[in-house]
C-alpha cells in the first residue's frame, strides 16, 4: 500500500504564512484559555479528598447528594464514567483530621439507605503534598526541556536545537490550552502525558530534520524553501503513518482505557495530532525565519565529512602497515 | 545447512525472544519472577508520612532534663528551676561549691552545648543540643520511625508490606492486599500513633488553667483522654518514658475486669520506677500515651519489679496499643500527608481496561503495518510481539512495579515502536523507487534510516528519564516501561527485522518489491 506519490514535491513552504497564521491563533485561544478559565487542577497539585464509590444499581445522582450533603454539604458529587460509579470530592480543609481517617467508612454509612455500596477509592492528599508534587512536575518539564535542548543543538545545530524547541512550546501550549478548555483534571498523568507528547513531537520534528540535514549534504539546491520542502515530502509517508500508528493506540487508550486515564488519553490524543502537524508546518518554517544559512550549514558538514574521512584513510594506511 | 545460514543478528533476535518468553510466562502463572502489580492494579493502601524531626529533639531534650533531675537527687546536688523551652532546657545550681560535681555529670551527655550564668551566688545552666546532633537526632528519627512502622506492620501480620524513606523527612508506606475499611483505619491508627508512653508525678499543690500559668510551676497541661475538657497538671520532667519497655501484652485488670495493657520495663527504668514510687507514696502517678492521660492511679506502695498496667476503653484498643509500645515508640511524631486506598475490584477493572485497550491497539496496529507493508509489515509485527514479551521480562526480573499509567506506556510503546520499522522501509522503499536492486536496498535502508532512528529514541528517552527523576509511585512505573519499551525496541525493531531479512536473502529467498507494500 501506499498513500503518497514518493515523487510530487509538496510545496509546504509556500503556504507557511497560512499555517503559522493558524498556530498563532490557536496558541492565543489556548494561552487565553488557560489565563482566563485557568486548569482543573485535581488532588495530586491541590490537595483534597476523593472518594470513589460504586453503588449497587443505578440511583439518581440527587439521592446520592441528599445523603452525603447531610455530613459534607461541601462535597462535590458527580457520576465518573457509569452511572453506578460515584466520586465524592471535598477539600481537606473542611473536613477534621478525625473524620477523614474514617472517611470511607463514613461514606458507606451515609449511603446506607442506598444499599451496600463498594467504596472502590479513598484518596488523601495534604495541600502542602500537592504543593510539592506541583514543584517537582515543574522540575521535570524543565528538566526535559533543557535536556532536549541540548542534545539537538550537539546533534544538529543551535537553529535546529531552537526550532524544535520552539515546536515544541507551540505544542506543548496547544494541548495544555485543550486542556484547559476542556476542563479536564489537571494531575500528574496528564504532566506525565505531556512529557511524553513532547518526546513525540520531537521525534516527528528530528526525523524531519534529520532529512533536511542529508538534502543539504546530497542535493545542490540554494534555496532552503525548496530544500525543506522536498525533504517533508519525502518524509511525509513515514510521518503519517507513524502518527496513525500511535494515534490508533492513544485512541484505545481513551475509548477502552477507563475513566481513570481519560485525562492521560485526552491529553496524548491531542497532542499527537498537533505533534505531527507542527513537525510538517511548523518547525521547518522556524529554519526560514531564523535566516538559516545553507551554506555555511553545508560547507561545516562538508568540513566534518573530509575530516572524518581524512581519519579513517589514516587509520586504514596505519592498519596497512604502510606508512 | 540450514544453520549455516542464520546471521547473528538473527540468532540475537531469536535468544531475546526465548528469554522474553520465558520471562513473561512465570508472572502469568503467578510464579516468580513475576511483575510486581502497582497498588493502583491490585489494590492496595499508599501512605505518605511526614515525620515531625523537631518533636524528636524536643523528646531529647526532655529526656536529658529527667536524667539531670535524677541523677542529681541521687548525687544530692540541689538545683532548682529545671526548665524545658522547645529545644533547651535550664536550671539554677543552688550551691557554687557542686559545680565541679555537676559538671561531671553534664560530661555523660554528648553532643550538648552548656553555658553557664553567675547570679546571686547560684549558677545558672543553660543546655541545648549543637546543630550536628540535632541533625543526627533527626536522621535517626526517621530511620527509627522506619523501623518502628516496620515491625508494627510485621506484628500486624500484613503480607509483604513495604516501608521506604522518600526525601529527607518522610516515609512511604505501601500496603498490598489490604481490604477491608476496618483493617484501614486500624492501620492507619498503629502507625501514626507515636505510643509514646511517659510517667508523670501530678501537681496536687497547684492549679492551673492555662499552659502559660502551668509554666510558671514548672509544670504543664494534658487532657483526659476519656474526658478531653479534663486537664491534667503534671509535673515536668516525667519521671519515666516508653523507651525503657521491654514488652506489652493485653489482658484484663483483677478488680475491675477491664481491658488493660501489661508492660514491663528494663532494669534501669525498673530502678527509676521503684525509686519514684517509693518517694511518692499517696500521690497521684499519671500514666501517659501520646500526650493524652489514660489514668492517674494513687500510689500505695514502692512498686519493685518493674511493671504497671494501663487501662485502656476496648480490647480491640489494648491490641494496637501493645502492638504499639511493644515495637516502640515513634521517637517522632507523624503525621499523615497522603493516603491513596484503591479496592480490590476497582483494580481488576483497570487491569481489564488497559488490557482491552493494549489488545485492541496491538490488533489494529499489526493489521495496518500488515496491511501497508506486506510482508515487511509481518517481520515489523513479529518484532513488535518480542518487544511486547521483552518488556514484561525485564520488568518481572528487575522487580519493577507494573502501575495503571505503567500499563499505558505499554500501550503507547506498541505505537510508537514500529516508528523504527517505518522508518526502514520508507528508506527500503525510496532506494527500490531509485532502481538499486533489493539486497542493496534493504541494506541501505538500514543504514539510512539508523541517524533518524536513534535521535529520535534518544529524545523520547530523556522525557522519560525527566519523569523518572522527579515524578512519583504510578507515574514513575510509565516512565519504567517507557523507557523498557524504547530501549527493547531498538533491539527488535532494528536488530530483529533485520535479521530476518538477512537471512531471507541467505536462503535465497526470492523478494520483490511486492513485499514492501509496493505497487509494481
Amino acid at each position: 500500500m501506499e498513500l503518497f506519490s514518493q515523487d510530487k514535491i509538496y510545496d509546504f513552504m509556500g503556504k507557511r504564512k497560512i499555517f503559522i497564521s493558524i498556530s498563532l491563533i490557536l496558541i492565543i485561544l489556548s494561552l487565553f484559555s488557560i489565563f482566563t478559565k485557568g486548569f482543573n487542577w485535581g488532588i495530586d497539585f491541590k490537595g483534597g479528598i476523593e472518594v470513589e464509590v460504586r453503588l449497587p444499581k443505578p440511583v439518581p445522582i440527587g439521592e446520592v447528594r441528599k445523603y452525603i450533603s447531610k455530613e459534607f454539604p461541601d462535597a462535590i458529587i458527580t457520576t465518573f464514567g457509569s452511572p453506578r460509579e460515584i466520586l465524592i470530592k471535598m477539600s481537606v480543609k473542611k473536613v477534621s483530621p478525625s473524620i477523614q481517617k474514617d472517611i470511607g467508612i463514613e461514606i458507606k454509612k451515609l449511603l446506607k439507605p442506598i444499599g451496600n455500596v463498594d467504596i472502590r477509592r479513598v484518596d488523601i492528599v495534604g495541600a502542602k503534598v500537592g504543593s510539592e508534587l506541583r514543584d517537582k512536575g515543574i522540575k521535570a518539564l524543565i528538566f526535559a526541556i533543557i535536556g532536549i535542548l541540548i542534545y539537538v543543538a550537539i546533534r544538529f545545530e543551535w537553529k535546529f536545537a531552537i526550532a524544535s524547541v520552539l515546536a515544541l512550546f507551540h505544542d506543548t501550549i496547544i494541548a495544555m490550552g485543550a486542556v484547559s478548555f476542556f476542563h479536564v483534571e489537571v494531575n500528574l498523568d496528564v504532566l506525565a502525558a505531556i512529557l511524553t507528547l513532547m518526546g513525540y513531537s520531537l521525534n516527528d520534528t528530528i526525523v524531519v530534520f534529520d532529512r533536511i540535514r542529508e538534502q543539504i549534504m546530497q542535493s545542490k539546491i540554494k534555496d532552503l524553501a525548496l530544500l525543506i520542502n522536498e525533504a517533508i515530502s519525502k518524509t511525509l509517508s513515514r510521518t503519517v503513518l507513524t502518527s496513525l500508528t500511535v494515534f490508533f493506540v492513544v485512541f484505545t487508550l481513551f475509548v477502552f482505557g477507563g475513566e481513570i486515564i481519560r485525562p492521560f488519553s485526552f491529553t496524548l490524543l491531542v497532542g499527537v495530532v498537533v505533534g505531527t502537524y507542527s513537525s510538517i508546518f511548523i518547525a521547518s518554517p522556524l529554519l526560514i525565519w531564523f535566516g538559516f544559512n545553507i551554506d555555511d550549514y553545508r560547507k561545516k558538514l562538508i568540513e566534518k565529512e573530509k575530516r572524518r574521512k581524512e581519519k579513517e584513510r589514516m587509520r586504514k594506511m596505519y592498519q596497512g602497515g604502510v606508512v | 545447512m540450514m544453520m549455516k545460514k542464520l546471521n547473528y543478528r538473527l540468532v540475537i533476535f531469536i535468544l531475546a525472544t526465548i528469554f522474553g518468553i520465558a520471562f513473561t510466562i512465570p508472572s502469568f502463572l503467578g510464579k516468580n519472577p513475576k511483575v510486581t502489580l502497582g497498588l493502583d492494579l491490585q489494590g492496595g493502601m499508599y501512605l505518605v508520612l511526614g515525620v515531625k524531626g523537631e518533636a524528636a529533639v524536643q523528646n531529647k531534650i526532655k529526656t536529658i532534663a529527667s536524667t539531670i533531675k535524677y541523677l542529681t537527687q541521687k548525687e544530692d546536688i540541689f538545683i532548682d528551676n529545671l526548665k524545658i523551652q522547645k529545644d533547651k532546657l535550664s536550671f539554677e545550681l543552688i550551691d557554687k561549691n557542686d559545680a565541679k560535681k555537676m559538671d561531671e555529670i553534664l560530661k555523660k551527655f554528648k553532643g550538648i552545648k552548656v553555658s553557664k550564668q553567675i547570679k546571686n551566688g547560684s549558677i545558672i545552666y543553660t543546655i541545648s543540643l549543637t546543630p550536628k546532633e540535632i541533625q543526627k537526632i533527626k536522621e535517626e528519627a526517621l530511620k527509627q520511625a522506619i523501623l518502628t512502622i516496620r515491625s508494627r506492620l510485621d506484628a500486624y501480620g500484613l503480607a509483604e508490606p513495604s516501608v521506604t524513606q522518600q526525601g529527607k523527612d518522610k516515609i512511604v508506606v505501601e500496603l498490598p492486599g489490604i481490604k477491608t475499611e476496618k483493617e484501614k483505619r486500624e492501620i492507619k491508627k498503629l502507625i501514626s500513633s507515636a505510643a509514646h508512653l511517659e510517667l508523670y508525678l501530678v501537681d496536687d499543690e497547684h492549679h492551673a488553667t492555662t499552659p502559660k500559668e502551668a509554666a510558671k510551676y514548672g509544670d504543664i497541661l494534658l487532657p483526659d483522654k476519656n474526658n478531653p475538657k479534663h486537664l491534667w497538671l503534671l509535673k515536668t520532667p516525667p519521671v519515666l518514658d516508653g523507651s525503657m519497655i521491654t514488652d506489652a501484652t493485653v489482658g484484663f485488670t483483677q478488680k475491675t475486669n477491664q481491658p488493660a495493657i501489661f508492660f514491663t520495663l528494663n532494669s534501669q527504668g525498673a530502678a527509676i520506677f521503684a525509686d519514684v514510687t517509693g518517694k511518692n507514696v499517696g500521690k497521684r502517678l499519671a500514666i501517659v500515651v501520646d500526650n493524652r492521660v489514660y489514668s492517674a492511679p494513687v500510689i500505695q506502695e514502692r512498686i519493685g519489679g518493674g511493671s504497671g498496667q494501663i487501662t485502656v476503653g476496648s480490647p480491640e484498643e489494648a491490641h494496637i496499643l501493645a502492638i504499639a509500645l511493644r515495637s516502640g515508640s515513634l521517637p517522632a511524631p507523624v503525621v499523615l500527608l497522603e493516603q491513596r486506598s484503591v479496592g480490590a475490584s476497582l483494580g481488576a477493572d483497570s487491569i481489564r481496561k488497559s488490557m482491552i485497550a493494549l489488545i485492541s491497539g496491538f490488533i489494529i496496529v499489526v493489521i495496518f503495518m500488515a496491511w501497508y507493508y506486506n510482508l515487511a509489515g509481518i517481520i515489523a509485527d513479529i518484532a513488535l510481539v518480542t518487544n511486547l514479551f521483552l518488556i514484561i521480562a525485564i520488568m518481572a526480573i528487575f522487580g519493577a512495579t507494573l502501575t495503571l499509567p505503567g500499563m499505558a506506556g505499554i500501550v503507547l510503546t506498541v505505537g510508537m515502536a514500529v516508528d523504527a520499522n517505518v522508518l526502514i522501509n520508507e528508506r527500503i522503499r525510496e532506494l527500490i523507487r531509485e532502481g538499486k536492486p533489493i539486497k542493496v536496498a534493504i541494506e541501505g535502508g538500514y543504514k539510512n534510516a539508523m541517524s533518524a532512528i536513534l535521535d529520535s529514541n534518544i529524545t523520547t528517552l530523556i522525557a522519560a528519564i525527566a519523569l523518572f527523576a522527579y515524578g512519583t509511585g504510578p507515574i514513575k512505573g510509565f516512565a519504567i516501561t517507557m523507557a523498557i519499551g524504547i530501549l527493547a525496541s531498538m533491539l527488535t525493531a532494528i536488530l530483529g527485522t533485520h535479521g530476518i531479512w538477512q537471512y531471507l536473502i541467505d536462503t535465497k529467498k526470492k523478494i520483490t518489491p511486492k513485499h514492501f507494500g509496493m505497487k509494481v
